[in-house]
């Protein structure tokens, strides 16, 4: 037994000098990474079986307490010279691409599921009491602790930040936010986001609605129809960006022809190409389609589902005592989807309201005047390196989420309660 | 199944759906055919002209591929990009399982204050979590003096990455599955702890191969949004040759070489060419994760 003992110290203090003793070498806090190894370390052991087991002591013979011994020697010593030495991989500049990528996908990967396993391991190696009292803690831990970190932390941090200088180094009151409501372009960003969460939802409402009810009336070729409308949704902002400046293109005299479909129209129509992109303040309506192309298919998907789901004898009722069609439709087909309508705008409006990318590609929004609030966010914070502004904005947009934040809690109250 | 409730549809339904339809395609039609033009043609005429002499070789190239792949490095793009989203995938879904059986099966204090803060948490913009975020990868945190976040350097790196998008992708993802498991009978839960299993082997044997069709639904929504992402990417990996990603590589060909269209469309085209794929295979997944993902903020 005291053999083990030794055996088990050293190979669970040794591994963790050798990674304490690494990070130094590599000008990294080595007391950081003596935990780190001592904590794992600790993993390995109780998690090949070595360490005593409350009820279930290693059992078998020498032989067999030999063979461990020596797997726990593997995992101990290996594992954390593996993980680290994935790690620095993952980061060289000059090793082959396609290795490092292949090397940092089984890292994240399997290192999730390596942690529940080896979490419930120890787990099972506490005492009797203990276990299910802690293990829905182990189930839920990870989840709640990366929110915390990145989500629960952020959010206090930003608000602090945004009263602070552009470092976060000086209290400055509110100056922050005077300039987010006096700067002439964060002005305009505002009117535009504004515009933003109304135009984009209720265009993509509006047309997906009618084209789902048309839809439905189809015999053949719905799900066809419905795809191509719902297509975009796969694509990303950027690339939808880049797919309407090719519609938009504009060449001015003496730089090559116009090849945009726009300008090859209103050419044809007998006027000089236009630069539509800086036609305040019509470009940002232009930058808009962008987005209402992308989203109208996912409003017209959901609000399809809901019709479908609509008692076919209401409507036949309807029709039998002579209502017409835009009767039917507007008596009944819009009442009874109201809800999926109310949660299909709200989430369409969240979706305007965060828009960044269509608006960032497009590029040069303060000469354009298409600024919006969260590509100001990003051009205050990382551009031009102000945390104080860029975290100020950041609030003005959570707060305007805040009331959605309330509804979705409320409604999941009144879900459980029912439940 | 309505087929016979609804009135036909006369030949104005159709019309408009047709026209519609054309409407949607253009856009995307354009990149596709846009990025098979040699450079001469696709600058100097729209691409709608090729409609007249289709079969015209000499009007098609593969050239604008090759120098999207090799020379403005998306090969290179596109395996970053497999190695954010992979892994920026399985990681979210695999915590959030497991939170959600334990939210849905297993006893413990404040599981309910903890649920509400998840559901809160779904509508919180990301653009909250960046400054502190990038202030923690840059410097670590000290509390009273007390190191409470090591400075890992973990910004540019793949793990950094992921960790943000795990946070990002978490909160709607418990919500989801937990509405899911939560909802599978109880009985079979309860007859195979009656058989001795535990926790573990029933959320492993059981629960998972139950909840395969919330586990792909969601699996695709995170991978399309993961894949698709700008600001995330932009922000946490940057956009050195080494690092960047298809969104930020195609960002900054925009930028660099805004009116070189054949370029431009056949590198717009190969970032999409794996949503796409991911669409037409599996629409009906794709089609439910998406909708499902209506409750995110």
């Amino acid at each position: 037994m005291a053999l083990l003992l030794t055996i088990y110290l050293c190979f669970w203090l040794g591994p963790a000098l050798l990674t304490g003793w690494l990070a130094a070498e590599r000008g990294r806090s080595p007391r950081l990474w003596f935990a780190l190894g001592l904590l794992f370390g600790l993993f390995a052991l109780l998690a090949v079986g070595l360490a005593p087991r409350t009820e279930r002591p290693v059992d078998g013979g020498d032989f067999e307490k030999l063979f461990r011994a020596v797997v726990a020697v593997v995992v101990v010593v290996v594992l954390p010279l593996l993980v680290s030495w994935a790690f620095d991989f993952t980061k060289s500049r000059d090793a082959n691409r396609l290795a490092i990528v292949a090397v940092a996908i089984a890292l994240g990967v399997l290192g999730v599921f390596a942690l529940f396993w080896v979490m419930d391991q120890i787990v099972d190696r506490l005492p009797r009491g203990w276990r299910e009292t802690v293990r829905p803690y182990v189930f839920v831990g990870p989840a709640v602790a990366v929110l915390s970190v990145f989500l629960i932390y952020p959010v206090v941090n930003t608000i602090l930040i945004s009263f602070k200088d552009r470092r976060g180094d000086r209290w400055v009151g509110l100056d922050n936010y005077e300039f987010v409501f006096t700067d002439p372009s964060m002005l305009r960003s505002l009117r535009n986001t504004a515009m933003w969460i109304v135009v984009v939802p209720a265009v993509a409402l509006v047309v997906g609605l009618l084209f789902a009810t048309l839809a439905d009336r189809l015999q053949r070729g719905e799900s066809i129809a419905k795809s191509v409308i719902f297509l975009p949704m796969a694509i990303s902002f950027v690339g939808a960006a880049v797919t309407f400046r090719l519609i938009y293109s504009y060449r001015p005299e003496g730089f090559g022809s116009n090849v945009g479909v726009l300008n090859a129209i209103w050419t044809a129509l007998g006027n000089e190409p236009v630069a539509w992109l800086t036609q305040r303040p019509w470009n940002n309506l232009l930058l808009m389609v962008i987005m209402i192309w992308m989203q109208t298919g996912f409003a017209m998907v959901v609000l399809s589902s809901a019709i479908k789901a609509i008692p076919d004898e209401i409507i036949e009722a309807a029709r039998i005592d002579g209502a017409s069609e835009w009767q039917v439709f507007r008596h009944i087909t819009v009442p009874s989807i109201l809800p999926t309508i109310t949660v299909v705008t709200t989430y369409m409006v969240i979706n305007a309201l965060k828009v960044f990318d269509i608006v960032f590609v497009m590029g040069a929004p303060e000469n354009n005047g298409t600024e919006v609030v969260a590509e100001r966010m990003l051009t205050w914070f990382f551009t031009r390196q102000n945390q104080g502004y860029g975290a100020a904005v950041a609030v003005v947009l959570f707060i305007a989420v805040i009331p959605v934040m309330i509804a979705n809690v409320r409604r999941f109250r009144a879900e459980e309660a029912i439940r | 199944m309505s087929v016979g409730a609804n009135k036909k549809a006369g030949w104005f339904v159709k019309g408009t759906i047709l026209v519609v339809c054309f409407i949607w395609l253009f856009p995307t039609l354009g990149v596709l055919v846009t990025s098979f033009r040699p450079a001469a043609e696709a600058n100097t005429s729209g691409w709608w002209t090729t409609i007249t002499k289709p079969f015209d070789t000499a009007q098609w190239t593969l050239e604008n591929y090759r120098t999207v792949l090799d020379a403005s490095g998306f090969n290179n793009a596109l395996l970053n990009s497999l190695a954010v989203a992979i892994p920026a995938t399985v990681m979210p879904i695999t915590m959030a399982a497991f939170a959600a059986y334990a939210f849905s099966w297993m006893e413990f204090r404040g599981r309910q204050v903890l649920f509400v803060v998840v559901v809160a948490l779904m509508v919180v913009p990301l653009q909250m979590a960046l400054i502190p975020i990038l202030r923690l990868y840059n410097g670590g945190a000290e509390l009273f003096g007390i190191t409470v976040f090591p400075d890992l350097d973990l910004n540019g790196t793949f793990l950094g990455i992921w960790l943000a998008h795990t946070a990002f992708g978490l909160p709607l993802a418990t919500y989801l599955l937990r509405n899911y498991i939560g909802s599978l009978p109880s009985s079979i839960i309860e007859s195979a702890k009656m058989d001795g299993a535990d926790h573990f082997t029933i959320f492993t044997r059981l629960i998972v191969p139950l909840s395969v069709p919330a586990l792909a639904a969601f699996t695709i929504f995170q991978f399309l949004w993961v894949w698709n992402d700008l600001l995330v990417a932009y922000v946490f990996l940057g956009g050195t040759s080494d690092n960047r990603v298809v969104t930020i590589a195609l960002q900054m060909l925009s930028g660099a070489r805004g009116q070189d269209w054949h370029v431009l469309t056949a590198a717009a085209f190969v970032t999409m060419a794996l949503p796409l794929a991911v669409f037409f295979s599996l629409q009906r997944y794709f089609v439910r994760g998406l909708t499902a993902g209506a409750v995110k903020g």
